[in-house]
């Protein structure tokens, strides 16, 4: 018996070291994999931050601009019609023409004119208007946008002189090195990439547009798919009777939750648009079309969170005489409130991200304006991507990732949101 | 009394049963309910209960009454059926899917199983204590407050305070909570937990309290203490406690029910019961041949 013992001991030992290598060769598959996970993590994000971090900024150039009235063409500043014709790229262009006076022909004038942005003008109306009769007729240096080819190359530029000159011609390269020079080129916060909207002009486009456009789509997404996905959810598993019609809805749910999401685009184009005749490129039918597509998965985590929530607080209300209604509202739902939320956020997030069905619906529309209401046109911010990453233009590939990098802080505000929102709302029992 | 149950043992050692008495649904089939399952004017009166759950019947014909003011305890097996049957009693059976009721169940001299019967005014009038204390995760306060709100019983919030002191102090909790009643009731201990619960289901002035192996969860301390709460409530309320505990039946209930496979064996006075079992089932359980 004794020495049956020992053995049996000695077995265990000389297992023991094999059964520590398996346990430590176990260990390191996890850590080799959350380490490969955190390795392509860490690739995207400095691709994303390393191209997009410099759309942050905007080169600016300052001209001494001289509010010439014959050339603003202004005899009175108190009439809002001549403020609002006056040739403002006039007095740019003589800005211009008088920094670098040795310029002549027609197409270097034009090469000339093009170091500053189209949108210049607008921006020179704009603080002119403020102070008019302190102005005319005076000199001021401002500073003016650059155009995007400027931008680029000043942004590209390296200590050694090199720099990426792409539409640039040498005679653009040697004012810009002379502004340079003159320290009258400045790299600026770009204000315009968060104030305006779409445009063909790289350095005048933004993202409000396509943030505002998410901001209706997903207001109406969680308008309606919250409420149905809830009362879809409470209704499955509080009241439905367990039998095959219930079963089908369930594995029917489940299906819809895996359904590619460009399908939903289109039911919503052939149901929405082309059978109720709803405009094109609202939120409004965006908004209907995310909600087809987020309610599985919300009826899914609600249906869940509803199930955990323990059967013996369920007796307890009915034990004391509570309705379904009151058991449901007073006990159920305030205990699966944190799963459902989380839920929500987590679709809705999804439906941040929403690229494909929203193509169907046209709101891959090129949109200028930024959308005043859910009606309006407008973008999203993953379609606003798509466009850009798609636009000729070199500075269009930095705004790419800026947008890209905007898009990934509102998901990672969300994704925490629900964390907190879980941690903060779950009770125990 | 333990003394006696021995006694019993060493006095008829021959007559073990064979096991397959115990385990035939057939034979005792045949056994009637012995004892004296009836009194005069009952709180409760079931006459030839059947339960199925589904395609399986797990209460077969029991006939039996609960009187007021008195302690009825049910004992059996495992899996014999006495909480089937309690819960039948305020149709907390209704929640479980494919759970249907045969038979007439009357709360003094009314069917409570009449399809025009509203079952939430029935469960007010009968309440329930559960196996595991289920507290609310809300505040203590809240816990008592709760029946009495959804039924409307008060109006005022005063009275609303009166109702939940006077509660606790019956479930004998009063003194031990009465600084946090802001707390969660789930922060209690366990026999705390229990009595609290006791204290909800009695704030809604139920006429009879259900108890589902109430101290099955709980240590000896905190069982005695139900226990005693048991017997001051019994002086109110008609209580139906099924148990595990056959020293507790023995304790705190004066009539007491045998249960096996489903049927109501004996139904007795609880001295009679534990001394002298008139059905030898009844007998080989308390004797603890089997269970």
């Amino acid at each position: 018996m004794n020495k049956n013992t020992q053995r049996t001991i000695d077995l265990v030992n000389r297992n023991l070291a094999k059964r520590y290598r398996a346990e430590k060769r176990f260990r390191f598959y996890g850590l080799l994999s959350i380490s490969f996970g955190l390795l392509c993590l860490v690739l995207l994000f400095t691709d994303i931050i390393g191209k997009g971090h410099s759309a942050f900024l905007q080169t600016y150039v300052a001209l001494d601009v001289h509010f010439d009235a014959d050339v603003l063409g202004i005899d009175n500043i108190d009439d809002e019609t001549q403020l609002t014709v006056a040739n403002y790229d006039g007095v740019i262009r003589k800005a211009l023409l008088e920094r670098f006076s040795d310029v002549r022909s027609r197409r270097d004038k034009r090469q000339l004119y093009a170091l500053v942005s189209n949108g210049a003008g607008f921006d020179l109306q704009d603080v002119f208007r403020e102070r008019p009769e302190q102005w005319l007729g005076k000199t001021e240096t401002l500073w003016l946008l650059a155009d995007d080819d400027v931008d680029t190359y000043v942004k590209s530029r390296t200590a050694s002189g090199e720099a990426f000159t792409g539409r640039l011609s040498e005679n653009q390269q040697r004012w810009v090195e002379a502004l340079i020079a003159d320290e009258r080129i400045e790299k600026r916060f770009n204000t315009i990439f968060f104030t305006s909207g779409d445009s063909r002009e790289p350095e005048l486009a933004g993202i409000r547009g396509a943030i505002m456009g998410s901001l209706f789509t997903l207001m109406v997404t969680l308008v309606l798919s919250f409420p149905i996905g809830v009362a879809a959810a409470v209704y499955l598993e509080e009241y439905a009777p367990k039998n095959k019609w219930t079963d089908l809805i369930e594995v029917n749910i489940n299906n819809l939750a895996a359904v590619p999401s460009i399908i939903f685009g289109l039911l919503g184009l052939a149901i929405f648009i082309n059978f109720f005749e709803m405009p094109r490129s609202i939120p409004l039918v965006g908004g209907i079309v995310l909600t087809l597509m987020t309610l599985p998965t919300i009826i899914i985590s609600s249906r869940a969170s509803i199930k955990a929530v323990p059967p013996s607080i369920r007796e307890a209300a009915l034990g004391i005489g509570a309705s379904k209604m009151q058991m449901i509202l007073h006990h159920v739902l305030p205990l699966a409130m944190p799963g459902m939320l989380t839920g929500a956020i987590i679709g809705m997030a999804q439906a941040l991200g929403e690229t494909a069905p929203l193509l169907m619906i046209g709101m891959v529309a090129f949109i200028v304006d930024i959308p005043g209401g859910a009606t309006d046109p407008a973008t999203v911010l993953p379609v606003q991507i798509f466009l850009w990453s798609d636009s000729p233009e070199r500075a269009f590939v930095e705004r790419t990732s800026a947008a890209i990098m905007v898009l990934l802080a509102f998901l990672i505000v969300m994704n925490t949101l629900a964390v907190w929102l879980r941690k903060r709302l779950e009770r125990r029992w | 009394m333990e003394a006696t149950v021995r006694e019993t043992v060493e006095q008829k050692p021959e007559r073990l049963l064979d096991r397959q008495v115990i385990d035939d649904q057939e034979a005792v089939t045949a056994a009637a309910t012995v004892g004296k399952p009836f009194v005069e004017a009952p709180k409760m009166a079931m006459r030839n209960v059947n339960v199925f759950y589904g395609e399986k019947q797990a209460i077969f014909d029991v006939s039996m009454d609960i009187g007021s003011n008195e302690v009825v305890s049910m004992i059996g097996p495992s899996g014999c059926g006495k909480s089937t049957f309690l819960r039948a009693l305020n149709r907390m059976n209704d929640t479980i899917e494919g759970c249907w009721i045969e038979g007439s169940l009357q709360l003094e001299g009314q069917d409570i199983y009449d399809p025009k019967l509203d079952v939430v005014p029935l469960r007010a009038r009968v309440g329930m204590v559960f196996q595991k204390p289920n507290p609310f995760p809300k505040s203590i306060y809240d816990n008592v407050a709760y029946g009495p709100r959804i039924h409307g019983l008060v109006d005022r919030r005063a009275d609303l305070d009166e109702v939940v002191e006077t509660s606790l102090q019956r479930a004998g909790l009063w003194n031990e909570v009465k600084d946090r009643l802001a707390q969660p009731g789930t922060g209690l201990s366990g026999g705390q937990q229990q009595r609290l619960c006791i204290a909800r289901t009695i704030a809604v002035s139920p006429e009879v309290i259900l108890m589902d192996e109430p101290c099955s969860a709980l240590d000896p301390i905190a069982t005695a203490k139900i226990e005693e709460l048991i017997a001051e409530l019994s002086e109110n309320f008609t209580i139906a406690i099924v148990t595990h505990s056959m020293q507790q039946a023995a304790r705190v209930s004066s009539r007491t029910a045998y249960f096996h496979l489903g049927k109501l064996i004996e139904v007795n006075d609880t001295e009679k019961v534990f001394t002298n079992p008139e059905h030898e089932l009844t007998e080989a359980y308390i004797t603890g041949r089997f269970g």
